[in-house]
């Protein structure tokens, strides 16, 4: 794939970060491209890397520490890691969004969902205030929340976790970006929210055109979801491919592993 | 793209808290030997009155001629003796009422806690004049008072966490194995508790030296003839002119002593990661 | 498994109401519920967030007052009990939870921890207690010298092995295991799982195996019951319930369960997600779905749908 093509190209991206005075290489060098409106996904225990991997494409380092990046990662031909912090705050939202695991954490419980979401619409495109809960409002709808007019001003306590999720997702494509980064967003949520969730997912990239970059630990989530997956273990990405081929077939011992360890409902086969 | 590191709190916490262990120690040994170590006795008068310092008296001498050092370091055992007593029984109270309260909750919860903020209401130099007017200034009666007066805010501080730790899973598993309640309480809850415990019983001893000085500089602490740090410093208040060491040698030991707690409170605070984080 | 036997736990009716708080009415967490388990035996007990099985857990353990049924463990009604004859009996029922990195006292060292138990029932004579511990951590594969350690040097799936190490001390009959695995990474989920099996054939334990994860739970139970709203919507054998689902609620969440092949689950997520509607659908008037009137009878809103699976008829669609 010439260079152009590429929506976002890494390019051995190590990350440290330092937290209370310990420093530690939790991703160490890995490289890997994704094509606009495709899906990736990135699966391994924890600890592994992955969720610090998607951090860094954003620049966020987690609480309470600092994380030292190297390495390059090229969106649209831009540097990332090159950018003055002003100009990334223009793209984290607006070009690539990012959904957490915890809706609740993740929205401010003193303000309303739709005052959030219109907040964001404002600064990133300048629209009115009027224009701005309009496209709040729209964007409820499309995410699957019914009695959007009314449930714009509710609070973010007032919604359940898998309603959550889809306000934190309304959130994240409001400004129609072109990547979405979703790290575990339906580890929190009951299995029949899950795959209400997941199905929202799939929609809006079609419908939206988007990129997905899909984080989880969850082979089964991975598996219906992205054309491309990932294997991290202590940093480094172990193994790669198409979902199929991976699936079918792995090459490396520890996917085998991991794999294996799944427990599958249509069988009684021995775990290990 | 790397953040400056501000100088780690843990390594902060640790240099304030040796710094305070260190303080706190050279204070309770100088009183402990106090007697012993004295150049004069503390009621030793001498014709030499308000004396400047001098080899022989190394802060001078106050209106009667006693040394000042010497006087120092003797007032400073009743000082820090009652300090001492009140607070640990205060801390004791303290840790069983705040238990209790905590972990029983409900009628035993609102008893203990009202009467406690009873107790909370009161002035502190307000209850110790009631009490020394009623009963006399003796010293039994002040550690008494104090150990009284703070107890309400160390049992406050024990409960709160108490109240929170009682609902962890450990506790739950305890009891899930079958450990009777007391021992649930004592063992799985009270050690969790001990961090904020250890920060507020400093800051109470804090608090302790300037009350138990405040009233000895009111005329309600220890009599004469045993000298204390604010007897001194309220007898020297007419000769401060004349000889300012007589003021200065007992506010600097107040001081110092008061600063010994806080240092100790705040480096316990950093190292034991209580509070905000 | 020895069937035919005398069932070593018996609930049957357990309701559990969670009193009224500011703001919120009162919960009926727990309505009706009723199972049976036998020696060396695994009931599964699945269900969403809400459904009630943690709390289905807890009281079964006397850990969470019951507002109503009954709980006849080793013959004895346990509802019934005064606290200290409660505490003795806890020797025949332990718990495994959820979260090994808070359900051990951090101030603790494993030995202590292990001995607690020992010393609380009074099983093991003082001299021998070492011994009993070591036996206990080579049940669980760890080494007999990690007595002297602390919690916070282990890993999620060595702090649950200390955690099932600890529930075994006592030699307990039964098992309350409330979602033992889930705080861990997927290969130690499989070991720990194995482990449980293992020990379950050793020791001629039975467990009540509480999880969400549906298709760990096939691995484990022998029967499963599947819990919504505080109820139990179906029971059977873990192949009944699995491979020919009775109730429409366990259909659902079968078909929401990810499963690790892709073109199987591509062509789900295709599928038009499922009307869930009629979760609210609560058993009115008149005849149920089987044509039965349960006002009028009144019996309960179940039915046998073969020898030992059952469905609830409350909780279906509308009939078309």
């Amino acid at each position: 794939m010439a260079q152009a093509d590429a929506l976002l190209q890494v390019r051995s991206l190590s990350a440290r970060f330092t937290r209370e005075g310990v420093a530690s290489r939790v991703v160490k060098g890995i490289s890997f491209d994704i094509a606009p409106g495709e899906a990736v996904g990135f699966v391994g225990e924890s600890g592994c890397g992955k969720s610090v991997t998607a951090r860094a494409i954003l620049r966020l380092a987690p609480e309470g520490s600092s994380l030292q990046l190297d390495g390059t990662v090229h969106y649209r031909g831009q540097d990332l890691l090159q950018l003055p912090e002003s100009q990334m705050r223009d793209i984290r939202g607006r070009r690539i969004a990012m959904v957490f695991q915890d809706p609740m954490t993740s929205l401010n419980p003193v303000l309303s969902v739709g005052a959030q979401i219109d907040d964001m619409l404002r600064r990133h495109t300048g629209a009115s205030a009027q224009m701005a809960r309009k496209r709040t409002i729209e964007l409820l709808g499309l995410v699957g929340i019914r009695d959007a007019a009314r449930r714009v001003d509710d609070y973010p306590h007032q919604f359940s976790g898998g309603m959550r999720q889809r306000v934190l997702i309304a959130m994240a494509v409001s400004c129609e970006p072109d990547l979405l980064i979703a790290d575990e967003p339906t580890t929190a949520l009951d299995v029949t929210v899950q795959a209400q969730i997941l199905r929202l997912l799939m929609r809006l990239r079609a419908e939206l055109g988007m990129a997905l970059m899909l984080i989880t630990h969850d082979f089964g989530v991975i598996a219906g979801m992205v054309e491309r997956v990932y294997v991290m273990l202590d940093g480094e990405i172990v193994e790669s491919g198409t979902v199929d081929a991976l699936f079918a077939a792995p090459q490396h011992a520890y996917t085998r592993a991991l794999l294996d360890a799944v427990p599958r409902l249509d069988s009684t086969t021995r775990l290990l | 793209m790397t953040e400056a590191a501000a100088p780690h709190p843990r390594t902060r916490g640790r240099l304030l808290l040796a710094l305070g262990l260190v303080m706190l120690a050279g204070m309770v040994l100088v009183t402990l030997f106090g007697p012993w170590i004295v150049p004069y006795g503390a009621a030793t008068t001498s014709p030499d009155s308000l004396a400047g310092p001098s080899a022989a008296h190394w802060l001078g001498t106050d209106s009667i001629g006693r040394d000042v050092l010497s006087r120092l370091i003797i007032g400073g055992r009743t000082t820090l003796l009652i300090t001492f007593v009140a607070v640990t029984i205060a801390v004791t109270a303290g840790l069983v009422l705040g238990l209790l309260s905590g972990y029983v909750g409900g009628l035993v919860d609102e008893l203990i806690m009202r009467t406690l903020d009873i107790i909370f209401a009161f002035p502190v130099f307000l209850l110790a004049i009631a009490v020394v007017a009623a009963l006399g200034p003796t010293v039994p009666n002040l550690i008494l008072t104090i150990a009284i007066v703070y107890t309400p805010t160390l049992a406050r501080v024990v409960r709160g966490p108490v109240l929170s730790v009682k609902r962890w899973d450990h506790v739950e598993a305890a009891r899930s194995v079958g450990v009777g309640e007391f021992a649930i309480a004592t063992r799985h809850v009270l050690p969790m508790v001990i961090s904020p415990i250890l920060v507020q019983t400093s800051l109470t001893l804090a608090n302790t030296i300037f009350t138990v000085t405040a009233l000895s500089f009111l005329g309600i602490g220890p009599p004469p003839p045993d000298p204390n740090w604010g007897g001194m410093l309220s007898e020297a208040r007419q000769f401060m002119e004349l000889a300012p060491l007589t003021v200065i040698g007992p506010a600097a030991a107040i001081v110092f002593a008061t600063m010994t707690f806080i240092v100790l409170a705040n480096g316990l605070r950093e190292v034991l990661d209580v509070g905000s984080r | 498994m020895r069937a035919g036997t005398e069932p070593l736990l018996r609930v049957q009716d357990l309701s559990v109401v969670f009193p009224a708080r500011r703001g919120k009415g009162s919960v009926q967490a727990v309505d009706k519920v009723s199972f049976e388990i036998q020696p060396g035996e695994t009931l599964g007990l699945v269900g969403e967030s809400g459904s009630g099985k943690t709390t289905t857990g807890r009281a079964i353990l006397q850990l969470q007052p019951v507002s109503g049924g009954s709980v006849h463990l080793l013959g004895r009604e346990l509802t019934a009990l005064p606290r200290a004859d409660v505490r003795a009996m806890r020797r025949h029922m332990q718990f495994v939870l959820q979260n090994p990195y808070s359900s051990l006292n951090p101030r603790m060292t494993v030995g202590a921890t292990l001995t607690e138990p020992l010393r609380v029932h009074r099983s093991v004579p003082a001299a021998q207690m070492p011994q009993r511990v070591a036996e206990l951590l080579g049940f669980v594969g760890l080494d007999p010298d990690v007595v002297r350690r602390y919690p916070h040097e282990f890993s999620g799936g060595q702090r649950q092995r200390i955690v099932i190490a600890r529930a075994l001390a006592v030699n307990p009959d039964f098992v309350v295991c409330d979602e033992p695995v889930s705080a861990l990474d997927v290969r130690t989920q499989a070991q720990i799982v194995a482990l449980l099996k293992s020990l379950q054939v050793r020791l001629g334990l039975s467990y009540l195996f509480i999880a969400h994860d549906l298709a760990m739970v096939r691995h484990v139970a022998h029967r499963v019951a599947v819990m919504f709203g505080g109820q139990i919507v179906e029971i059977g054998t873990a192949q009944q319930v699995f491979d020919r689902p009775g109730h429409p609620y366990t259909q659902a969440l079968l078909e929401a369960v990810p499963v690790p092949d892709p073109a199987v689950q591509r062509e789900r997520l295709a599928m038009a997600p499922p009307e869930l509607d009629f979760l609210a659908h609560r058993g009115g008037i008149g005849p149920c779905r089987f044509g039965e009137d349960h006002g009028a009878i009144g019996t309960s809103h179940w039915h046998w749908l073969s020898p030992g699976h059952g469905v609830s008829c409350q909780f279906w669609p509308e009939a078309a």
